[in-house]
């Protein structure tokens, strides 16, 4: 019934019908160009590039990195979850802090730390003449990946923690359990959608991850297609990696739909639920302090003492102030109108979306989410293989990139804008437009308003995050463009830890904000788990 | 006779082509000055209704005309903006960013921003807000709230203005209240209005006329004395309040029911289905017996009048009186009629039919 309602909505007003098309053919026609084109491929070849050891090879390194990383991360994020919610432990609010602030650490910025901090000219032997070996390869991208990711599982597992019915763990123990068969049998269980849902994210980001493999070296799909990309162009090749790449994010996706599906855990009894008896540690605490401090140690402490160390060194021999300026300049220029696209993207998408859910309109809404879930290497090569074969004028120009940002990042701006709009109930605009108004006067003059503050941090979180952004401009910025995330990882790449460093440290801040951004967010509405981003 | 301000013929709306209609052939006019109710159960199409005269929703067929120009019609359809008709919502729709003034100047688009103010500020007066201008209206009672709402809808004086559910959100105490004063000053302003309610309460007390709906279609129109004391079908019988349900073999203007022969409201012959309120039967003391013997099986005391339970060959009924005479539980009386018993539109085999006293109509939603 609502079908026929939405697409009634976005024929009659091309305001809507304008950026629905561009998100839906936005993401769909490069991906299915990119298909296309595989597929003109000489069968034989095509399948001598898939079935050959290499690739079975690659096919084992992502997927071992992706499980090594979803492990590490369930190390560090359930206990940070559980001491900062269902303990009694002093500073919980503290920790939580230490929790989300890694998020302010990118990959590749977390990766250039271990690696300055290792190995025989690291920061470790420079100041303490220790010489542990350089981290690189498995060991290195589990541990860089991990200390950056985790945050997302930990916030996921936070909100399931908060939400846990208080009494089903009593009735457990009144049954005669111990405490650690109640957090076995009754608390696990109920955590899976959280950790579904954290590891799912977590995944997609190692798939999509370029910078921690590549400074790393360690030899997955993202890699090789850099390889591809930047030593022998092969287009075939390359686009196949792609597609090989797409094809596991598309099986995870289904995992995941399928692991969850039937598994949604609700409270029985509806209201207000107790907050849960929080535990009283005693000596266990130092424990418990132990491990969160050596938690944000590594993942907080370590990369800003690292860049530290390094600007100093880079100080000593002047600050490339130039650099840095035009950098900034550059990662701004691109940054600022993809969070206004964005979030304009977002707008009608979300409006339908809510104001006409259907199936027709969730489909809209999961085709955004896609533009976020494709692994950017491989979204930048669709892109690039779509403006070379169809508007070469388009190639390496600023308003690509702007467009690649926006749509892949237009995921965190329905968020936001999304809650928004569940505040401003449909009888406002009908009630505008019985006193005179038209459907765009009264969405002006009454939506409008009281969805601006969450564009605005729609706009934010786009902002923040394209700034950081390395694949998608690794690939597709202009010629002579220079982010200061190029700059970081081209820098880190050929161990110039000192030259780095400031560019590092500009990321960092930026990021910083982010996280404030998503705090500042959180305190003031509480997202629900499906829509932490 | 003068043009009805609102008439509403043969409308239908269906969500999809292959779905059943919501409202099906729906019709209904509404004089100029009257205040008009749709009551019925929730689902029941009536706030559909509404918005297809509000212009919320297309009509899939049928004509809605204002003042005799159509605003819903084949191939017409004149979007709400376009419509001289206000609309006051179930949870008022005030705008949370604007003052209590600016909301109510927000449908006056004409003329200098002083003049605006002035009648809003007039509007305020007349529904006893002046003060209130510069308050947020989440900062109001959900009465006041209601009266904001009241005054953004009439301060661009439109023709009609509809309801939906107006008094639901108010409690028990100030619903009462409220329903008054509203309806005086729709009254004083001579404003015509069509509401939709569940409460069969507040539609019999809130209207001039009422149209009784269910499964998307107008079982009878008619004013509140004539709905309630001769509803045409079961259904209104039962929605309006309880009742008396008797299958009967009519001949003529009486019957023979399980009360004892009684008059009709209108010839009938054969079997029937009629109604009696509780207020048109009466309790005798058996020994004066002039009607049928029942026994009281309970009774309570209500201040200004008792309600019985009777129980009479197996079944049981429900008779209010004053206050009088007290029967105990388990004593024999008379039961007799006090007026001719209503027959209804037979429905369904008599077999499926509910004899006895009714349940108490239950307002859903």
């Amino acid at each position: 019934m609502n079908t026929s309602r939405a697409l009634d909505a976005i024929r009659s007003r091309w305001y809507v019908a304008l950026p629905v098309a561009v998100v839906v053919g936005g993401v769909l026609i490069p991906l299915a160009y990119l298909l296309l084109r595989a597929a003109q491929a000489d069968p034989q070849t095509l399948w001598d590039l898939v079935a050959r050891g290499r690739t079975v090879r690659l096919l084992g390194n992502t997927v071992g990195l992706t499980v090594g990383v979803l492990v590490g991360t369930s190390l560090l994020a359930v206990p940070m979850a559980w001491l900062t919610t269902r303990t009694a432990l002093p500073g919980r609010k503290l920790l939580t802090l230490l929790g989300v602030l890694p998020l302010a650490v990118p990959g590749y910025v977390m990766a250039y730390a271990l690696l300055a901090t290792t190995g025989p000219y690291g920061t470790l032997a420079q100041t303490l003449g220790l010489v542990v070996p350089r981290l690189s390869g498995y060991t290195g991208a589990v541990l860089a990946l991990s200390l950056s990711t985790f945050p997302y599982l930990f916030l996921n597992l936070r909100t399931a923690f908060l939400g846990l019915d208080p009494a089903l763990e009593e009735s457990a123990q009144a049954l005669g359990h111990s405490r650690w068969q109640v957090f076995v049998r009754i608390v696990l269980p109920q955590l899976r959608p959280a950790l579904l849902a954290g590891g799912l994210l977590i995944a997609l980001h190692v798939l999509g991850d370029f910078g921690v493999v590549s400074l790393m070296r360690y030899d997955t799909f993202s890699y090789a297609l850099y390889i591809q990309y930047a030593a022998s162009y092969d287009r075939i090749y390359a686009a196949g990696l792609a597609l090989l790449l797409l094809m596991l994010t598309a099986a995870i996706l289904v995992l995941e739909a399928r692991l969850l599906k039937g598994r949604l855990f609700h409270q029985t009894s509806s209201g207000t639920a107790r907050s849960a008896t929080l535990h009283r540690l005693g000596a266990w605490r130092w424990v418990g302090y132990a491990f969160a401090l050596s938690v944000a140690g590594a993942s907080v402490v370590l990369p800003a003492g690292t860049v530290g160390y390094w600007m100093a060194d880079s100080a000593a021999t002047g600050l490339p102030w130039a650099g840095l300026g035009t950098a900034l300049w550059d990662s701004v220029r691109a940054s600022a109108p993809a969070a206004v696209l964005a979030a304009l993207l977002s707008l009608p998408v979300a409006y339908l979306g809510v104001r006409h859910a259907s199936s027709w309109t969730r489909g809209v809404e999961r085709i955004a989410y896609l533009g976020y879930a494709t692994p950017p290497l491989a979204f930048a090569l669709a892109l690039i293989v779509f403006s070379l074969g169809t508007v070469p004028v388009l190639y390496q120009t600023l308003a690509l990139l702007v467009g690649a940002y926006a749509l892949h990042f237009m995921a965190e701006a329905v968020g936001p804008v999304r809650s928004a709009l569940y505040q401003a109930p449909p009888h406002l605009e009908e009630a505008a437009r019985s006193l005179g108004r038209s459907p765009l006067g009264a969405f002006m003059s009454v939506t409008f308003p009281l969805v601006r503050r969450g564009l605005l941090v729609s706009m934010a979180f786009v902002f923040l995050s394209a700034m950081k952004e390395l694949p998608l401009t690794f690939l597709l910025a202009p010629v002579g463009f220079e982010t200061l995330a190029l700059n970081t990882w081209s820098y880190a790449e050929e161990a110039l830890f000192g030259q780095a460093a400031p560019y590092a440290l500009t990321i960092m801040f930026v990021s910083a904000l982010f996280v404030g951004v998503l705090l500042l967010r959180e305190q003031t509405a509480r997202p629900s788990p499906s829509e932490a981003t | 006779m003068d043009t009805p301000i609102l008439s509403v013929q043969d409308l239908s709306k269906r969500f999809a082509p292959g779905a059943p209609p919501v409202v099906h052939d729906v019709s209904f006019d509404v004089k100029d000055g009257e205040i008009f109710a749709i009551l019925g159960p929730s689902g029941c199409g009536k706030t559909t209704t509404l918005r297809c005269i509000a212009g919320f929703e297309r009509a899939t067929t049928g004509t809605v005309s204002l003042r005799d120009e159509p605003l819903s019609a084949p191939g017409v359809h004149v979007s709400p903006e376009g419509r001289t008709i206000g609309i006051v919502f179930q949870n008022y729709a005030l705008f949370p960013h604007l003052t209590v003034l600016d909301n109510v100047a927000f449908g006056l688009d004409e003329g200098p921003a002083a003049a605006r103010d002035e009648r809003a500020r007039e509007a305020l007066e007349m529904v006893g807000l002046s003060g209130f201008e510069d308050r947020q209206p989440q900062h109001l009672s959900g009465g006041q709230q209601q009266r904001v709402a009241l005054a953004r809808t009439l301060a661009p004086e439109p023709d009609l203005i509809l309801l939906d559910e107006p008094f639901s959100n108010l409690d028990a105490l100030l619903r009462q209240e409220t329903r008054q004063e509203v309806r005086e000053l729709l009254k004083s302003k001579g404003m015509s209005a069509v509401f939709v309610t569940h409460n069969q309460e507040e539609a019999l007390s809130f209207a001039d006329r009422l149209a009784v709906m269910r499964g998307g279609q107008i079982d009878q129109i008619g004013t509140p004395e004539a709905v309630y004391y001769r509803p045409r079908t079961l259904f209104v019988a039962q929605f309006l309040g309880r009742t008396n349900l008797l299958l009967s073999q009519a001949a003529g203007t009486e019957a023979r029911t399980p009360l004892g022969t009684v008059g009709l409201d209108r010839e009938a012959e054969g079997t029937v289905l009629v109604s009696l309120r509780p207020e048109h039967l009466s309790l005798e003391a058996h020994e004066a017996a002039d009607g049928t013997l029942a026994t009281v099986v309970g009774r309570s005391f209500k201040g200004h009048d008792i309600t019985y339970r009777v129980c009479c060959q197996g079944n049981e009924y429900l008779v209010h009186t004053d206050n009088r005479h007290l029967y105990e539980p388990g004593e024999t009386v008379a039961v007799r009629p006090l007026e001719p018993a209503v027959v209804l539109e037979s429905q369904s085999s008599p077999a499926e039919v509910p004899r006895g006293a009714t349940p108490e109509p239950e307002p859903e939603g």
